[in-house]
């Protein structure tokens, strides 16, 4: 007779402790999912792009005066998110209130500095198919980036409520992370809109 | 006080005491409360069941009345137009409302049973994922119900898509409707991959996963990155017809090939994904019946994995036509060749192990070994066009149809039946009648090649799809009336099937834990499972749990009857993604109404955006924000949030 195969666990965590949660796991694959969603939204803009006749782009040199600002400022919120999380690892509740409002805040910002840019075009979304590539892939940014500034303003709240510990904090994490895809992901927007017409693409 | 962060699970046996204990509770509440706000795994796997099967019976309607259209030459019981809703609608019903959700269903009933575990790993996004399906699908169906079904064929090729072509509200509602369904898609394969990584019984490691693990995982990871693409393509088709944006059409700089790229990115990767999952239940089911574990278990392991890979540079073999460059399509065609070897080793695996084993000739048995054979026919006719020259001259021809028939009845028809007669037992504790099992085998076998195999001289012959008639003296004639009778017969086959059913759930013989004396976890516990599955967690030492006693295996035994009694709540175990170490307790949430609200604020949301009724809109985005928010206010119980001191 063979010995039996038993699991015998020593102490294991009862849910979620930090970051370690099949929470995480979730909102992971939700980015994996929304990444490839944005990889799909630009790929059309290069496949049309590649085959477009000559004066296709609408903006051959598009303006980075409120561009390049407003992405910088869109990156330092994830710094920013960041710190919050660290104050809640921490526990430094002023510093997770401050780290998520002001993330809430900048996030805000730049959605409102994309308002002004949208509005600022001297085409709109049915002028061509540049035009509609721009407003839709720049729109579904701006969606994700609102998704993202009411999940951190929850965290806010939540924080503020005092509900979480530097173990019992998995919600501030995968918010976090969130927040961290929808910068990262607005990178590969703003290199596709703003920079390759310079290389380029698109001429 | 405040609850330990920490524990050691306590170890026990099965007993009465804690079968009470779990019952209470897992148990969903009886009646409306509990029907709208269940969790519970088998619950929803036996709902997406039933109503993936309405969607065939429904699909299966429109196709007779499409074969009593085609008969004869220059019948007339159809309009080109009604013909039109007919096709595409029963396309659309049968791969996106069938053939998908009848392996969701019984991947969502089975898997927990197979892995060990108590329930998914996100309960209430399994919950959400069905209500949505049943939105998406009572969305499509109200369009074609008010006479504004698809009408351009399943993959709704532009620029007949487009508003200038397409006035009516047919392309919004599928439009939509797609997108719609897409967020279900999604939720359940996040689900699926969470599931198989993390909440598998301890000693379950990854290489000793069922083969239906492997199948649906794979396809679900498929899911999570194409699904997007035909999202996106919907919408942006939407945009195109309301928003006046220009992505398809040439006049404003767009390009309709975009869309059929978009389309087949996701399409090609999708045909696996609803064959994948039911060859897995062919690789498990299959060697219970031949009495012998499945040859080449690594082997058909990774070569479904392969074949997913495969499958994503494969989308251009349906665009061959189009007048692509001859490098892509040389690079597309040879993919598409292939792709041929990782299936064709899933084919000998079978082959072998009915070779090696001692076959016991059941109906389930005679479904699974059918499909063998309609697979290969189905292969072989892939195969043909994946070559160039050859699909120059078949594409959009019958042969293409009945290609596509072999394969999607072939590889997953028939081995959900043959699911069906293997795994009701377990969901109903009844067996379904071995004689009239036989009569339906026959009679849907027969009648589906009855149907199809003379189709692909239709095709052959030159007969266009997608023709609403044909005139007289194509040579059409007579192949089209033996198709007509052959679908008949087959719908007739597919009755015998619910009738089984029927007076199984009436009068069935009882089954018992493990009518077919199977080695998996599934067939360890009653039929049907108590609502927390597993009253110990078992830990699991080999690939057959149960066939350990007689295979002979070196090495220690799985336990089944002891093991971890988390019994304090809602709780199960998880486990670490590739060895299956007991890594935490998952306290796992009570039923909730949150997913069912959610998923009628998105209906309302979509019916709102299709008669661009703003107001409807928000009104429904603001109930599904607010299930949203009560959905993830961190709560005590799940230990999402500090408990008070």
């Amino acid at each position: 007779m063979n010995e039996t195969a038993l699991a015998q666990p020593q102490k294991l965590p009862v849910g979620p402790i930090g970051r370690h949660g099949i929470g995480y796991w979730g909102v992971g694959t939700l980015v994996a999912s929304e990444a490839a969603l944005f990889a799909y939204l630009l790929f059309s803009y290069f496949y049309v792009g590649a085959a477009a006749q000559p004066g296709w782009l609408l903006e051959p040199a598009p303006s980075l005066k409120l561009a390049v600002p407003n992405t910088l400022l869109l990156l330092a919120s994830s710094l920013v998110a960041w710190v919050g999380e660290r104050g809640i690892l921490e526990r430094r509740r002023w510093q997770a209130l401050l780290g998520f409002g002001g993330a809430t805040l900048m996030g805000t910002v730049f959605v409102l500095v994309q308002w002004f840019e949208w509005k600022a075009k001297t085409y709109k979304l049915g002028t061509s198919s540049y035009a509609s590539l721009y407003f839709v892939t720049t729109g579904f940014h701006i969606v994700h980036v609102v998704v993202g500034i009411v999940v951190l303003a929850a965290i806010f709240a939540w924080t503020a409520l005092d509900y979480f510990s530097p173990r019992r904090r998995l919600t501030v994490s995968a918010g976090v992370l969130y927040w961290h895809f929808v910068d990262i992901v607005w990178l590969f927007v703003f290199t596709t809109y703003y920079v390759t017409p310079y290389l380029g693409f698109g001429q | 006080m405040k609850p330990p962060d920490y524990r050691t699970p306590r170890i026990g046996t099965d007993s009465d005491a804690q079968e009470a204990k779990l019952l209470q509770a897992w148990e969903t509440a009886p009646g409306l409360k509990g029907f709208f706000s269940s969790v519970d795994h088998k619950e929803i796997g036996i709902r997406y069941i039933v109503t993936a099967f309405l969607f065939l019976v429904l699909g299966g309607i429109e196709a007779l009345v499409m074969r009593l259209q085609l008969a004869g030459p220059n019948l007339s019981l159809l309009t080109p137009e009604q013909y039109n809703q007919l096709f595409s609608t029963h396309g659309m019903t049968m791969i996106f409302l069938y053939a998908s959700p009848i392996l969701s269903g019984f991947s969502n009933y089975l898997w927990p049973l197979l892995l060990g575990s108590r329930d998914m790993a996100f309960p209430r996004a399994n919950a959400l994922s069905y209500w949505i399906y049943l939105a998406a699908g009572l969305f499509l169906y109200a369009g074609f119900l008010s006479g504004n079904g698809p009408n351009d064929g399943w993959f709704n090729y532009v620029p007949y898509a487009l508003r200038q072509y397409n006035p009516g509200l047919n392309q919004d509602f599928y439009s939509l409707g797609m997108v719609l369904l897409g967020i279900s898609t999604t939720i359940g394969a996040a689900n699926f991959i969470v599931t198989a990584f993390r909440t598998r019984a301890p000693g379950m490691s990854i290489n000793r996963l069922p083969i239906m693990i492997w199948g649906t995982l794979t396809a679900n990871a498929a899911n999570l990155i194409v699904v997007p693409a035909v999202s996106l393509a919907f919408f942006l088709l939407w945009m195109d017809r309301q928003f006046g944006t220009h992505f398809f059409d040439v006049a404003g700089g767009g390009q309709p090939l975009l869309w059929q790229h978009l389309f087949w990115i996701f399409g090609h990767p999708w045909v696996y994904a609803i064959v994948l999952p039911a060859m897995g239940m062919a690789s498990d089911a299959l060697p219970v019946f031949c009495r012998r574990p499945l040859v080449g278990y690594s082997l058909v392991a990774l070569s479904t994995v392969a074949t997913m890979i495969l499958g994503f540079g494969v989308w251009v073999h349906h665009m061959f036509a189009t007048g692509l460059p001859g490098l892509g399509l040389a690079f597309f065609s040879g993919a598409s060749i292939v792709i041929t070897v990782p299936s064709a080793v899933a084919v000998f695996a079978w082959l072998a192990t009915i070779w090696l084993g001692r076959p016991v000739i059941t109906t389930a048995f005679l479904f699974f070994s059918s499909m063998i054979l309609l697979f290969v026919i189905g292969g072989v006719s892939g195969f043909m066009t994946a070559s160039v020259p050859v699909d120059w001259q078949l594409t959009d021809t019958y042969f293409v149809v009945a290609h596509l028939h072999y394969v999607l009845i072939g590889i997953n028809v028939f081995p959900v039946v043959g699911a069906a007669y293997f795994w009701i037992p377990k969901m109903s504790g009844r067996m379904l009648d071995e004689r009239l099992g036989r009569w339906n085998f026959w009679t849907m076998f027969l009648g589906f090649n009855l149907a199809f195999l003379p189709m692909h001289l239709t095709g052959l012959l030159g007969m266009p799809r997608r023709v609403y008639t044909y005139g007289e003296g194509m040579g059409w004639d007579t192949l089209n009336l033996i198709t007509s009778i052959g679908s008949f017969v087959f719908a007739v086959g597919l009755l015998l099937f619910f009738l089984n059913v029927w007076k199984s759930l009436r009068s069935g013989a009882a089954a018992g834990p493990n009518p077919w004396d199977a080695p998996t976890l599934e067939w360890a516990v009653s039929s049907p499972p108590p609502p927390y599955n597993f009253a110990v967690i078992p830990t699991v030492a080999s690939r057959h749990p149960l066939w350990e006693d007689r295979l002979d295996e070196e090495g220690a035994v799985s336990s089944i009857e002891r093991g971890m009694l988390l019994d304090n709540g809602k709780e199960t175990i998880a486990t670490t993604a590739v060895d299956a170490v007991p890594d935490m307790v998952l306290e796992m949430p009570e039923d909730s109404f949150a997913p069912v609200l959610l998923a009628a604020g998105a209906a309302v949301l979509f019916v709102g955006l299709l008669l661009k009724m703003w107001l409807i809109a928000g009104c429904g985005a603001g109930v599904a924000a607010l299930a949203m928010l009560n959905w993830l206010w961190p709560r005590r119980e799940l230990r999402e949030r500090e408990a008070s001191p």
